[in-house]
């Protein structure tokens, strides 16, 4: 019954070819926006994810505050307010799994005939296990290392790329600012931050060695900032509260008093920029589904037309035994078959859009399986809900009345 | 043993803004298995609107119609249409095939409806087309054979679900004297042969003539019912 339904369906489509195809333009349109607008948000929200997790998890920033000299306010971190000691004090705190002072500067690097310039970060050991950041190969600095500011270096994979051009950099020496560095390991690839630096690009050496032998310090055992990982996303409130309250005691800031460094919670911005790709994301399929909307209605009116036009094949059908429900799923299988086929077009041309996107713009694209799902199941569910109206319209059309329509 | 068809005081009115108007005003009829009638009357005698009661196209204002021995009066529209499926064969003036199917799918359409399988549905319309002449037609559109040609494919289709009742509405009104000959050759036939009962509505004397039963309405009333004899039919 459904069988020769569908081959009905199919040849009454046959039938006005063109007016088939303009109807299944509109759900070709309308399901093309749609994947391809998915596509191009779920690319985004995937792209800002990686970024987020390739930061690490949990994580604290905590920045050297502004200090006011003659009326004249400095920038936050203008003058180094945090020390290698607070670092230290602050590793104490229950709800911190591993604290990191940062200083950071930019230098000159060379290796044979090759020169880079990039930043180079001080740091302690537990740096890497703040930004969950493996070694692609050799080993880490120790606190050994720190201790006694030897020039070791662990480098980016960017920064590999172009100063050792294939060679294997671990054991080599390289020059940074003229002094010679070996170079114990090589770092995991981060890719792009969110804000779309390259973290790639990049050089770690043993604190110590960057404020006493690289760059020079003006105050004796400061940092520019200090980075934290918490034990576990619940207790980042708690602990946030805990860092100021420790850092104050310290600093000795009075009750009132501005502080002298501030404490950002990284992840929950990193949180809100992933929620705005959610959005963005919701909102393009929104938009996108308005012109699914429309189809249908374009649906819904041809459908209309058809059952006017062919009022008396309907008496017909009824004449010789076809029941209500009979011409009701007649003509629901006609609209559902012109939106499903319309859908079907529709996917192929949003994902080779999306690939196109993708490959001339660089926009970042991501074509599901759920939403080639979405798309056919909202396909089918506009062809049964603007094919409803005119199929029950046909199917209540009175035997007599309808074989007597000219 | 029950009749095919029994109606006792059948009355239709049609509701107009000015009114309702009367178009039959009370009818009974009996028509027993293997009968084979004509309905006659001039223009206005409701013999169509009567015609469309019987095939239960349409419903009476009042009064009682058993279809083997069924009141369907008390039937909802899908006990209609298994009736109009299975225990009639409708015949039309204008054939009513549908234009776009094939012959063989026009003949099987009332199997579809009755939810026979695809291959059966095949074999039985197949059989039909052979049965009136047409075996090896069943492949092309409507379009490409000839009137009478089609009357005889629209016989296959209402012959095709077994009726016991077949319902001509003016079958030869649109054919040649040649080829109405045919036609009511046919239907001679099976009612002879097969014991199908058959009631043809016509205005064309040579039509009643083939049948054994003359029916004559006359402004909404039977005004002879008896043998078919040459001065009823001519009048």
């Amino acid at each position: 019954m459904i069988g020769a339904m569908l081959a009905e369906a199919w040849h009454a489509m046959g039938a006005n070819r063109m007016r088939t195809f303009l109807t299944m333009l509109g759900m070709v349109i309308g399901v093309g926006a749609v994947i391809l607008m998915l596509a191009v948000g779920q690319g985004t929200q995937q792209k800002v994810q990686q970024s987020i997790s390739s930061m690490g998890a949990n994580l604290f920033i905590i920045l050297s505050g502004s200090s006011t000299s003659g009326g004249a306010r400095t920038g936050a971190g203008g003058v180094p307010t945090l020390t290698l000691l607070d670092a230290q004090a602050l590793a104490e705190l229950a709800g911190l799994e591993e604290v990191a002072p940062i200083s950071p500067g930019s230098a000159q690097l060379v290796y044979g005939s090759n020169n880079w310039s990039t930043q180079v970060n001080g740091t302690t050991p537990g740096f890497l296990t703040v930004r969950d950041w493996g070694l692609a190969s050799g080993s880490p600095f120790t606190d050994s290392d720190v201790r006694s500011a030897t020039r070791v270096a662990l480098l980016g994979k960017t920064v590999v790329e172009n100063l050792f051009a294939g060679d294997d950099p671990v054991g080599k020496t390289l020059r940074i600012r003229q002094s010679p560095y070996t170079v114990i390991g090589v770092l995991a690839s981060k890719g792009q931050s969110l804000d779309g630096r390259d973290q790639d690009d990049t050089v770690l050496i043993p604190v110590t060695t960057a404020q006493r032998k690289l760059f020079g310090n003006q105050f004796q055992g400061t940092v520019r900032f200090i980075m934290a990982k918490a034990n576990s996303a619940e207790v980042m409130d708690r602990t946030e509260v805990q860092i100021n309250d420790l850092l104050r005691q310290r600093h000795r800031i009075q009750e009132g008093q501005d502080a002298d460094f501030s404490v950002r919670n990284l992840t929950a911005m990193a949180n809100t920029a992933a929620e705005m790709a959610k959005l963005m994301s919701m909102l393009l399929g929104a938009i996108a589904s308005v012109s699914l909307l429309v189809g249908g209605i374009g649906i819904m009116n041809i459908m209309l037309v058809s059952v006017t036009e062919r009022t008396r094949e309907i008496g017909i059908r009824m004449a010789i035994g076809a029941r209500q429900r009979d011409v009701l799923l007649q003509f629901l299988l006609e609209a559902i078959v012109i939106s499903v086929v319309g859908c079907l077009i529709g996917v192929l041309l949003g994902v080779g859009g999306a690939l196109l996107a993708n490959k001339w713009a660089g926009v970042p694209v991501l074509v599901t399986p759920f939403s080639i799902a979405l798309a056919f199941g909202v396909a089918a569910g506009v062809g049964v809900f603007f094919g409803y109206y005119p199929a029950n319209k046909a199917a209540r059309l009175k035997p007599i009345e309808a074989l007597r329509f000219q | 043993m029950v009749s095919v068809i029994d109606i006792v005081g059948l009355h239709k009115e049609y509701v107009t803004e000015a009114g309702a108007v009367p178009v039959i005003k009370g009818i009974d009829l009996t028509v027993e298995e293997g009968e084979f009638v004509a309905i006659m009357g001039p223009s206005g005698s409701g013999k169509s609107t009567f015609m469309n009661i019987l095939g239960c196209l349409d419903v009476a204002t009042s009064g009682r119609y058993l279809l083997t021995g069924q009141d369907v009066g008390q039937l909802d529209s899908d006990a209609l249409a298994k009736l109009r499926n299975q225990v009639i064969g409708f015949v039309f003036q204008g054939f009513n095939l549908l234009p776009r199917a094939s012959l063989l799918d026009n003949v099987a359409l009332p199997l579809v409806y009755r939810g026979v399988k695809l291959a059966e549905r095949r074999r039985r319309a197949q059989a039909m087309l052979e049965k009136v002449g047409l075996g090896n037609y069943g492949a092309y559109p409507p379009t490409h054979i000839s009137g009478g040609q089609q009357q005889r494919v629209a016989i296959a289709r209402a012959l095709v679900n077994e009726p016991r009742l077949i319902l001509a509405d003016e079958p030869t009104g649109n054919l040649d004297t040649h080829t109405s000959q045919e036609i009511m050759d046919l239907f001679t036939s099976l009612n002879r042969d097969e014991g199908i009962t058959v009631v043809v509505v016509t205005h064309e004397p040579d039509v009643a003539a083939y049948t054994r039963r003359l029916v004559r309405l006359v402004d909404g009333v039977i005004a002879y019912d008896g043998p078919v004899v040459h001065t009823e039919v001519q009048s």
